[in-house]
């Protein structure tokens, strides 16, 4: 039976790895290499890492990274932050990545999905929802959570899953770095309406967190940060909690 | 020496960076001239089969691996290298390389498509080269599955709503649905299996 996966998330700045509270106030949290390392040795399912930087500042994406790790950990590596063409990801795919995590510019130039599908099979495309919530369900934001677009998540959601994207990552911003709990009816809203894998993110605080989003928020994995780098809880503790509950998890 | 498939659509990276992990002499084969140069072959694929197969008919590829398929040379197929053993897909609509007989279809399964993740696979009979791998789990990232006709082929199933064949061995050919290159140490082991199975038939035919 497919198993529920454990992404642990790097988000990267200037070589080092980061953690925002709702995308803002960043403060240091190691080197990614060896926190990488740590990860997939726990048992971790999925690396994913962000250039959290790329978006805002039009850099480039951290291909040496992509390359160091993936020449070292054999699990899946999905890296997103600023891919804006077909050419950023033959790059991050050649150095070692599995997945791109495509997010501002998939809203930007959504036929951006399609041909990055046709080009590399769907199962390298995912597309990354930055969603808010109002009174009436999500609005998504791109660019770091700065600008609104007006779409509604769950319909981009739909769109772009019908682009010939392979999964989804759908983040909370009000939840994001905050730790206390995914929005369960975001992630389940969206689950609920596409076909294919949706990766929760956003708000982990307690293996509870996970379990929770897992289950009732239907989400297939859940990615979490600062549960991992904080130290308080290992991804290998977190799987033996869900197991404990029921959840299929790989140990 | 190993010649992993380059048909200029697959992700290459991850397969040469386990081999490398390994130890195991590697080199790329881009056009039918380079298979005379290896003694066996890993042909990793994603993407879709019929972009696959238009890609290797022209780099000549396609009646390369079918007459080197008919050699008796070791060979591991990944994802789609395991699919274009059959003798057509329904992805494309398209033929395949045919070297057995069956189909790829997609998955007919209640549950989410593609099928991304880890699952575990169960093993008909002690497997080659994936000896000692029974109830591990595996990184998969697929919708469309073999179908072959001869049961004897089928080396392990695994469950996704539905049970599917996720790895045919026949001879000295191995496919494998998952991908044993993002598969931490249970992939390791397969491939180290594979590549000393590579020794021992160049032992035998030396």
């Amino acid at each position: 039976m497919l198993a529920k996966r454990i992404c642990p998330c790097l988000d990267v700045a200037g070589g080092r790895v980061v953690k925002g509270r709702r995308f803002q106030s960043l403060s240091d949290q190691g080197d990614p290499v060896l926190l990488a390392r740590r990860y997939a040795d726990e048992g971790a399912d999925e690396l994913v890492f962000l250039d959290i930087e790329a978006s805002l500042q039009g850099r480039g994406t951290m291909v040496d990274l992509v390359s160091r790790v993936a020449r070292e950990l054999f699990i899946p590596l999905t890296v997103g932050g600023g891919i804006r063409s077909e050419s950023d990801i033959r790059l991050l795919l050649r150095a070692g990545a599995d997945k791109v995590a495509i997010q501002s510019a998939a809203v930007g130039d959504p036929e951006l999905v399609q041909r990055a599908a046709t080009s590399f099979g769907s199962q390298c495309v995912v597309v990354a929802i930055d969603a808010r919530r109002h009174q009436q369900g999500w609005e998504v934001f791109t660019h770091g959570a700065r600008h609104p677009t007006g779409l509604d998540a769950v319909s981009w959601a739909l769109d772009v899953e019908g682009r010939g994207a392979g999964e989804l990552l759908v983040t909370s911003i009000d939840q994001d770095g905050v730790r206390r709990g995914y929005d369960l009816e975001l992630t389940r809203a969206i689950a609920d309406t596409v076909q294919i894998p949706v990766i929760a993110s956003g708000g982990a605080g307690t293996p509870d967190d996970l379990l929770e989003v897992l289950t009732v928020g239907h989400a297939d994995a859940a990615l979490a940060a600062s549960i991992f780098h904080s130290g308080d809880w290992t991804v290998a503790a977190v799987k033996d909690r869900l197991h404990a509950q029921g959840v299929v998890v790989r140990r | 020496m190993i010649g992993v498939i380059d048909y200029g659509g697959g992700n290459l990276a991850s397969v040469g960076y386990a081999l490398d992990r390994l130890g195991v002499e590697w080199v790329l084969v881009h056009r039918a001239r380079d298979l005379d140069r290896v003694q066996s072959v890993v042909f990793p694929g994603v993407g879709s089969a019929g972009a696959a197969m238009t890609r290797l008919g022209a780099a000549g590829l396609d009646v390369a691996l079918t007459g080197y398929l008919r050699s008796g040379r070791p060979y591991l197929g990944i994802c789609l290298g395991l699919q274009l053993l059959f003798e057509e897909s329904a992805e494309d609509g398209g033929a395949c390389l045919g070297a057995l007989e069956g189909r790829v279809v997609r998955l007919a399964t209640p549950e989410k498509l593609p099928h991304v993740g880890w699952n575990t696979i169960e093993l008909n009979g002690s497997g080659g080269a994936l000896e000692g791998l029974d109830g591990e789990a595996f990184y998969f990232t697929h919708s469309y599955v073999v179908e072959p006709v001869s049961p004897t082929v089928v080396a392990a199933r695994t469950t996704h709503g539905i049970p599917f064949v996720s790895a045919v061995a026949a001879g000295s050919v191995l496919g494998v649905q998952f991908h044993p290159e993002r598969s931490g140490k249970a992939g390791l082991r397969l491939l180290a299996n594979f590549a000393a199975n590579c020794q021992r038939a160049l032992a035998d035919a030396g």
